[in-house]
């Protein structure tokens, strides 16, 4: 086999950064990761490079290989054309921290913001009773792995100066899957309208095209966000009935409790 | 850019249609017992002066149906607005301050539903105009235009079922659907639109086509430019 060529991105803050190439010899079965760590192990001691897993499970490993946000641990080097040169580059939403390495500690900070699982009081967990339908939405949401592709891929995060007025897709997919569980009391729309953002998102997509779980994001968690929220704020019709009725505005769907 | 192209085309070619063809050209808009499907159901018609077209007072309806679409405004946000103009690129600079859906305008993309309320009330008729056309000038018929009619509200109710508005009325908006009975038919149906709605993108491309292919049938039948061929008992 062809030995294989990566581009890779070397630089730390404050540095000028520049492109490195490297030739690597190539296995059956690689992926962008094994390459760089040959590089590691071979040429460059000093690359750094995060990851965990080696198996699309930890979410470690988000780098942009030939611009397209991907795990380095998913992307087979037989998938590039043979000849083809490999760019390997750190996510750019993120601050760099060196070479591949970004700091995502922004997303932690966003997650904190979020309410958690809001069980009923009175209900003992012992209690809790619900059927495989009404679960099946919440599980895809459940296989996120935290990689961070989605959030870097969102225009608003990358192009726009928004950190601090959107909370970004993965934090919708976590929102959605708290709001459409059966168990949850919470209400968070009105989180998720102004300090989540969700009006931000403008549903283009480019976050399901790279979520290496395949998570439906933008139709599955955040279509149906904005849809609750055209519910209580935005609905004409519901507006009317609401005050016709003299409620102000829908108390939170009650949690499916001990029903058999 | 083959999305702005197709949509682009389709506006212009639906308003000339709607507002120029008829009151300018004298080509009608209604022929042999067909209705083209921009100017259904067809009202105040005797009450208008000439250069007024009847289209104006359906074709918002659709249109803003297809404006304030979530398919529909992925496709235009990328393509018109650069707003992302691919995926993992940067933006030009043509706008600072982003907040999209957030604020006016756009904020009012929330009234989707309502567009999605009023969609149906044409689409019953079209699947009428459809159904009236088989009977023409005291016969049966089974002609190419009443065919083109029936694909055309076929593919328009396709499209309107798999609206993501419609999947959240249905049953998106409930977060337990075990619990009654009630919920539990809302279920099976959010179901079966949920699997409609994962093809959305098809309908809303098939569905625009058949409209203006409707239209443009029924506009060239009425310049004589050919007969339309039917079986007849
Ligand atoms: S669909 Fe919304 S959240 Fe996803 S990438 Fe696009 S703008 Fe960002
Ligand atoms: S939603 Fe997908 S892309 Fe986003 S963090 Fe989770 S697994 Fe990664
Ligand atoms: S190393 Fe765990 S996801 Fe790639
Ligand atoms: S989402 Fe496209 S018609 Fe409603």
């Amino acid at each position: 086999m062809p030995d294989a060529t990566l581009r890779v991105y070397r630089g730390t803050p404050g540095q000028p950064a520049h492109f490195q190439d490297f030739q690597v010899p190539v296995d059956e079965g690689m992926v962008v990761l094994d390459a760089l760590h040959w590089i590691q192990a071979h040429r460059a001691p000093d690359l750094a490079v995060r990851w965990n897993c080696k198996a699309a499970k930890c979410g470690s490993c988000s780098t942009e290989i030939n611009g397209k946000p991907a795990l380095t641990c998913k992307a087979r080097l037989s998938d590039f054309a043979p000849g083809e040169t490999i760019v390997v580059e750190p996510m750019r939403t993120f601050p760099l921290i060196r070479d591949l390495v970004t700091d995502v500690s922004w997303n932690y900070e966003v997650n904190r913001r979020i309410q958690p699982f809001t069980p009923p009081a009175d209900v003992p967990q012992s209690e809790w009773r619900w059927q495989q339908q009404d679960i099946e939405r919440v599980q895809e949401f459940r296989k996120c792995i935290e990689c961070f592709l989605c959030q870097d891929v969102c225009h608003v995060l990358r192009s726009h100066e928004t950190d601090n007025l959107f909370i970004g897709p993965r934090f919708l997919v976590r929102a959605a899957g708290l709001e459409m569980h059966p168990m949850d009391t919470a209400d968070r729309l009105p989180f998720l309208k102004d300090e989540g953002g969700t009006g931000y998102c403008n549903i283009t997509k480019c976050c399901t095209e790279v979520c290496p779980e395949h998570i439906k994001i933008t139709d599955n968690a955040i279509i149906p966000l904005k849809e609750r929220i055209a519910d209580r704020y935005y609905d004409p019709f519901r507006m009317i009935w609401r005050r016709l009725r003299g409620t102000k505005a829908p108390a939170p769907a009650p949690a499916a409790t001990t029903k058999a | 850019m083959l999305v702005a192209a197709g949509f682009g085309a389709f506006i212009v070619y639906s308003l000339f249609s709607a507002l120029i063809w008829g009151p300018v050209f004298n080509v009608p808009y209604e022929t042999q017992g067909y209705l083209s499907p921009f100017f259904s159901p067809l009202i105040g018609q005797g009450i208008l002066p000439w250069w007024f077209s009847p289209a104006v007072l359906i074709l918002w309806i659709p249109l803003g149906f297809r404006t304030t679409c979530y398919y529909y405004r992925k496709a235009y946000y990328r393509a018109y607005f650069a707003d992302p103009p691919a995926c993992a690129v940067g933006e030009p600079k043509l706008h600072t301050g982003y907040a999209m859906e957030a604020r006016f305008p756009f904020i009012l993309q929330n009234l989707h539903r309502v567009f999605l309320y009023l969609a149906f009330i044409p689409l019953f008729f079209l699947w009428l105009d459809a159904a009236l056309s088989l009977h023409h000038d005291g016969h049966w018929r089974l002609g190419l235009g009443s065919a083109i009619l029936f694909g055309n509200a076929f593919l328009l109710t396709g499209y309107s079922f798999s609206c993501h508005s419609l999947r959240h009325l249905v049953g998106g908006r409930l977060d337990c659907f075990s619990c009654t009975r009630r919920t539990r038919v809302r279920y099976s149906l959010w179901r079966r639109l949920t699997g409609l709605n994962g093809r959305h993108m098809q309908w809303a491309w098939l569905s625009l086509f058949s409209v203006g292919f409707a239209d443009l049938y029924i506009r060239l039948l009425a310049t004589g430019l050919f007969a339309d061929p039917a079986l007849r008992p």
